[in-house]
């Protein structure tokens, strides 16, 4: 039975090493366990990596390609997560694939994945070439990830471009890699900067955290695991405000307590 | 300008990286937003500067003509400081006589 109301998320950034395939990874898991049945699609044939961050690597018997080739049906190739059944990955194809895929096959996988799924979630490739297109092809909206420094910013930008001339919104923003210190201390561009200058609302902000890699090293995203990090916990909110809960999104360079956050703040202030 | 601008500046410090981040980021988005390239946007100067002239005297030692960015519009600002008004340019077929007595 097809669901009309499933949500197709490009998850994308221009830049590539920003975290657009940690947050797809995390937020699949999250929206799983929060209920929602969700398929994440791996779109970066080039390097694909999904099904490693998910610990899923093992288990992959066809891929997108031989769905799209019809030497498979969707169900053979879907690969479940065993301990959060809800979430299903579709791998991505032979690199070769990329000499031939066109943003129409892409279109074909997102709506086989939208008649038994909520959620369809797509880890872009990084850049804005055909790779990009094809994935940006089979979304509705899109999540752009970045993180508070300048070459992310204006890649991000190139690709807020991209998606406004094809009409995919709503455009929300994941900063990504923050780190509070360097924000109070006007040392890394503050998250209105960057909301300010792309001008998107901003759907998560996460914190630059070493479980991050822990998680990776075990193919185990930390939504997954109930891992409390700052990570996991932002991950766990990027989710849930998508999922419509209003929750607000805290400034970590703002939120610090004691002396030295308070004489930074002062220091903020504008005098003239 | 912030205290803590002003304090970078009397211990002769360089000022915070984020301000200039942004403000560097800014500029080279207004560009990447416009697909215009150097030499277009000089040439465009130029004409600009050659059209206004003729109206007014400007003086471009204090002005410029640039490209601003905002919530993903960039415009086209020119501040162009105005030394006076140019009395208007007799033009060859309207001589003042001819003129009185045309609105006569
Ligand atoms: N919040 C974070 N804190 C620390 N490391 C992170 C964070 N987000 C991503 N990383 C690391 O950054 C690298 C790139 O992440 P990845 O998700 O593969 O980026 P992309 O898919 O955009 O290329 C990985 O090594 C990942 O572990
Ligand atoms: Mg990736």
């Amino acid at each position: 039975m097809a669901a009309t109301s499933t949500r197709y998320i490009l998850i994308c950034s221009g830049k590539g090493g920003v975290g657009k395939t940690t947050l797809t990874a995390n937020l699949g898991i999250a929206l799983a366990k929060q209920g929602a049945r969700t398929a994440v699609l791996d779109a970066d044939f080039g390097l694909r990596n999904l099904d490693l961050l998910l610990g899923l690597e093992n288990r992959i018997v066809y891929t997108a390609q031989e769905v799209l080739a019809e030497t498979c049906r969707l169900e053979q190739a879907l690969v479940k997560h065993k301990q959060e059944p809800n979430l299903a990955l579709l791998p991505a194809g032979n690199p070769r694939m990329l000499e031939w895929l066109q943003p129409d096959d892409m279109r074909k996988i997102a709506a086989m994945l939208g008649e038994q799924f909520d959620y369809v979630l797509i880890d872009a490739p990084a850049g804005i070439e055909g790779g990009f297109k094809n994935a940006m092809a089979a979304a509705r909206e899109a999540i752009v990830v970045t993180t508070p420094e300048v070459s992310a910013v204006r890649d991000a930008d190139r690709v807020i471009g991209l998606l406004n001339s094809e009409g995919v919104k709503p455009i929300q923003l994941v900063l990504n890699r923050v780190r509070p210190k360097m924000m109070a201390n006007q040392e890394m561009l503050g998250v209105s900067d960057v909301t300010d200058i792309l001008a998107l609302p901003l759907l998560g902000l996460v914190l630059e955290d070493e479980q991050v890699i822990v998680s990776t090293n075990r193919g185990e995203p930390l939504t997954l695991t109930g891992n409390s990090s700052p990570a996991g916990r932002a991950y766990t909110n990027v989710a849930r405000r998508l999922q419509g809960e209003e929750i607000p999104v805290i400034d970590p360079s703002k939120e610090r307590q004691g002396l030295r956050a308070k004489l930074g703040r002062l220091m903020q202030t504008k005098i003239f | 300008m912030t205290l803590r601008d002003v304090i970078d500046k009397l211990l002769g410090r360089q000022p915070a990286s984020a301000n200039t981040a942004k403000q560097r980021l800014q500029l080279v988005l207004a560009h990447d937003r416009s697909d215009l390239n150097p030499e277009l946007l000089q040439q465009m100067r130029r004409e600009i500067l050659e059209v206004v002239s003729r109206y007014v005297e400007i003086d471009f030692e204090e002005g410029d003509v640039t490209l601003e960015t905002g919530d993903r519009v960039t415009a086209l600002v020119a501040n162009l400081p105005i030394r006076r008004a140019k009395l208007p340019a007799p033009t060859p077929i309207s001589e003042p006589t001819m003129e009185s007595e045309l609105s006569s």
